[in-house]
């Protein structure tokens, strides 16, 4: 068992590594994130309460789109220069290692996300209160995203058209959690109990973290025949 | 049962099958119109325009009944490795797509007379729209894959994520829509309704249950034959025929 951890924390590691020396790539998706969100104010105008009416919808699709453009980062290296085959071929269950890459995925994607998330709050005029909750409800829902998109990555590996394809697969499968991740921020904002929210938020995340993986490891083996 | 599993014999079985299946279409399908059409009573509020239900309502019956079926084959494809689940499974996706598509057009039509508009957020039009989307999905990670057997496998994958998400996704849209908007809105049709409505509701969706099957068929065969194009017993067949 210790060598199973071992190569968990191994590969944990070598991702979050690997990513650091080409730390644009990390930035591109974060950027994007903030770009996205800052042209609605110029598209719209910059009215307070309008802005704040839009912003949970806003940042959270905003957030969708930034994890969508990332995900092409999660197996696309490895497979191109063979390490995802010699994963396959560990002694370790894939889907295991392919939850420990998601992470790996999350830890750079979707928390940045997270953390950059209250500045765009601020711009936005969301209320203070709401904040915490916006912050909360992406914390709960990326990890979410990563898992999904995970799946939605495996399945389009190598394939002609790989980035347009992967979002018409997931966008869809990403709608509850948009709309209570979003109606969490908004719910706050109009003074209602949101408690049901992030209690469907959780039990998708523990769905998806119990499914996903096995998942996505199906898809990869199924990728690379 | 191998034997009714080889594509060589479904072939034949299929090509007996379809005449038949299609009269029985047909012959429903003008019962369920006629009875739909010029039998049953007008709704005392919607008029006449609510006889659009009779296409409207087995369309979407269909449009799920068929991503359940695609999904169970792809897994039964996916668990024993069965050629000819495959081929069911992607024969499924371009059929149930064009129900969806029907469901939300229909629904659409007849949104403008009873909502005034031709199209309103209504949490089952929707999540219609939301599974037309996992259709395109689908079909769109089918057709990028050249390996029939890998896109068959890839697909099957997808379409049990999507068969897991199908009911979250219908619950999460109904939880939204009614925190969006007025209840009087999405409350079409009667709470029961009429048995002179109800016969002409039922013969239309075994008419478009039949001719699913009829049109699945078809699709299969061609499908049979495109994969198998290199058998000999296919050749023998194409050169036999003048």
């Amino acid at each position: 068992m210790p060598k199973l951890l071992q190569a968990i924390a191994r590969l944990f590691w070598r991702d979050l590594t690997v990513a650091m020396r080409r730390s644009t790539d990390v930035l591109t998706p974060l950027v994007f994130f903030v770009i996205v969100v800052s042209l609605f104010p110029l598209g719209l105008g910059p009215e307070p309460a309008v802005l704040r009416t839009i912003a949970p919808g806003v940042i959270w699709v905003a957030a969708l789109l930034a994890t969508m453009l990332s995900l092409n980062r999660l197996f696309a290296n490895d497979h191109a220069d063979g390490t995802l085959e010699q994963m396959a071929l560990a002694p370790y269950p894939l889907a295991l290692l392919a939850l420990t890459k998601i992470t790996a995925h999350w830890t750079l994607t979707g928390l940045p996300l997270v953390l950059i998330s209250p500045l765009l709050a601020v711009q936005m005029h969301l209320p203070e209160s709401a904040i915490g909750t916006l912050v909360l409800s992406l914390l709960l829902g990326t990890p979410i995203l990563s898992l999904l998109g995970a799946v939605g990555a495996a399945l389009t590996l190598g394939l002609r058209g790989g980035g347009v394809l992967v979002s018409l697969l997931v966008l869809p499968l990403y709608t509850p959690i948009l709309i209570f991740g979003a109606g969490s921020v908004a719910g706050v904002i109009a003074g209602i109990d949101t408690e049901a929210h992030f209690s469907l938020l959780g039990a998708f995340l523990a769905l998806a973290l119990t499914f996903a993986p096995w998942a996505a490891a199906a898809a990869l083996r199924v990728s690379l025949d | 049962m191998h034997k009714y599993a080889s594509p060589k014999f479904f072939y034949s079985l299929a090509g007996q099958l379809i005449p038949w299946t299609a009269a029985v279409t047909v012959v429903l399908l003008l019962a369920g119109l006629y009875l739909g059409l010029f039998v049953a009573p007008a709704d005392y509020q919607q008029g006449e325009s609510y006889r659009i239900m009779f296409v409207h309502v087995p369309a979407a019956w269909m449009s799920m009944f068929i991503y359940v079926l695609m999904a169970g084959a792809g897994a039964v494809a996916l668990v024993w490795n069965i050629k000819l689940a495959e081929i069911f499974a992607s024969s499924c996706a371009p059929i149930g797509a064009s129900f969806t598509f029907l469901a939300l057009a229909t629904g659409s039509l007849w949104g403008k007379p009873m909502w005034g508009t031709w199209w309103a957020w209504d949490a089952r039009l929707t999540s219609e729209l939301i599974l037309f989307f996992l259709y395109i999905g689908y079909m769109a990670l089918q057709a990028s894959i050249d390996d029939p057997r890998r896109a068959a496998r890839a697909a099957a994958i997808l379409a049990l994520v999507g068969v897991v998400n199908i009911p979250v996704i219908h619950f999460s849209v109904e939880w939204w829509n009614t925190l969006h908007q007025p209840a009087s809105v999405s409350k079409i049709g009667t709470p029961s309704i009429h048995p002179s409505m109800i016969a002409p509701l039922l013969l239309m969706a075994f008419a478009f249950t039949f001719y699913f099957v009829a049109v699945v068929l078809l699709r299969m065969r061609n499908e049979i034959l495109e994969r198998e194009r290199h058998t000999t017993w296919v050749t023998d067949m194409l050169e036999s025929k003048p």
